[in-house]
């Protein structure tokens, strides 16, 4: 019985030592790495942010200056969302809002879509997606230009009805053998639009 | 010397984890979409395992059997973890790429195998090596199937190398077949399964025809 008690000592006694010598080696590189890791985090941040919004349409830290968005059925975000804002000597000049489109053909896409401030599209990019590789992905651009047909579009350039895809009699082109996936990102941020028309006035507060 | 001769043949053939002993499927399949990413995720899992192994061998004679096993799991989990953290410190593009991944090194049972059947045996220094070449010889298969489903699926060899090393790397990406339409099937989880079974195949082909009958004594792992 003793035997056990002792045993049972020394195991718990060797397996609490690992675990705190591992413990702390993880603080230390965790410590270490932190600030690199956040740096990289902003640069690749900003990076995307400037494939959207040119350089001369803001001098504030745009990385900084941001608002929280309630959790909205045009945005279909479900969780409260972080906006992004461009300004030049203080006056609004865009906002780079994130939209999820819920109904692509393989779960959510998500949208970085920057808006200026007269209502136009500035830019769009995907962030995340699960569309077929090959045939639903030329919505990344990596893969291929189609996103960028909503640059310049505004809710006053093109109407109500023609904010689809044209099997859908919109205007939007779109792939053969893939439409779930470009009628779900026109959808999206053609109700992106709609939120800052209604919002604007909050969204620059 | 032959003692570490013997080591690299295990790892890079005989006892290859990819195509002999079958483990570590899951990364296997699932990262080999590219020959880059397959490489990338090879080389993270090769330094684990040299790690892991390196620091289970000179603590092998502290560790009571009974909680070996927890001991060995938690140095492999720090180390995953400090790697992880490490290259999302200074390659954030890799990190991009291989995603979760990384953190999924830890449940790779090739690690666990490594350290059980050989580290936990032998001295530190052997330990390390068997560890690398247990690595590089997973690191050539995953590098293999992922260029075979990357020329068959997208028609070009090395594509995202400037996202793994840089920009200026840009110019080694290799496009195989001009005006290629692509073969989704390659690309897909089938494309891994088909990729993988022609490379257990030819491997065993290989092995066939240059094996004289002579008892293979090598380091089994025992399970």
């Amino acid at each position: 019985m003793k035997d056990i008690i002792k045993n049972a000592r020394k195991d718990a006694l060797t397996l609490v030592t690992f675990a705190a010598v591992f413990t702390l080696l993880m603080a230390f590189v965790y410590q270490i790495t932190k600030a690199p890791i956040e740096k990289s985090e902003a640069e690749a941040r900003m990076a995307l942010f400037a494939q959207i919004i040119p350089p001369d349409m803001h001098d504030n830290d745009v990385l900084k200056d941001t608002v929280t968005i309630a959790p909205n059925p045009l945005l279909g975000n479900k969780q409260p969302t972080v906006a992004n804002r461009a300004r030049i000597k203080d006056q609004p000049q865009a906002i780079i809002l994130e939209a999820i489109a819920p109904d692509g053909y393989s779960g959510d896409i998500k949208l970085l879509i920057a808006i200026k401030y007269d209502g136009t599209v500035s830019g769009v990019r995907v962030l995340t997606h699960k569309e077929t590789p090959g045939l639903g992905d030329y919505i990344d651009i990596a893969k291929g230009n189609w996103i960028k047909l909503f640059d310049g579009e505004s809710l006053t350039k093109t109407n109500e009805v023609e904010w689809k895809v044209k099997k859908d009699g919109g205007k939007f082109d779109y792939m053969a053998g893939a439409t779930i996936t470009p009628r779900a990102v026109v959808k999206a941020v053609h109700k992106a639009l709609q939120y800052f028309e209604a919002n604007k006035a909050q969204l620059f507060a | 010397m032959s003692q570490y001769k013997e080591i690299a043949l295990n790892g890079l053939w005989k006892q290859n984890t990819g195509v002999v002993q079958l483990l570590g499927l899951c990364p296997t399949l699932a990262v080999t979409t590219s020959a880059v990413n397959g490489m990338s995720l090879g080389i993270a899992t090769a330094v684990v395992m040299a790690c892991a192994n390196g620091a289970v061998s000179p603590v092998r004679k502290l560790v009571p059997d009974e909680i070996r096993v927890p001991v060995f799991i938690l140095v492999i989990a720090a180390l995953v973890t400090i790697i992880d953290l490490t290259i999302h410190g200074f390659a954030e593009p890799l990190h991009k790429v291989l995603g979760i991944f990384i953190p999924l090194i830890v449940v790779n049972c090739i690690v666990l195998a490594r350290v059980e059947s050989f580290a936990a045996k032998n001295d530190p220094l052997p330990s390390m090596f068997d560890g690398l070449m247990m690595g590089l010889g997973l690191t050539a298969v995953l590098t293999i199937l992922g260029g075979m489903r990357e020329v068959v699926g997208k028609g070009t060899l090395f594509s995202g190398l400037d996202l793994a090393l840089g920009p200026q790397f840009k110019q080694y990406v290799i496009t195989v077949i001009p005006d290629y339409h692509g073969f989704l099937l390659a690309v897909l989880p089938p494309g891994a399964f088909l990729g993988l079974a022609c490379l257990v195949a030819y491997r065993n082909w290989a092995e066939m025809r240059n094996t004289q009958p002579q008892a293979n004594l090598s380091l089994q792992p025992d399970h």
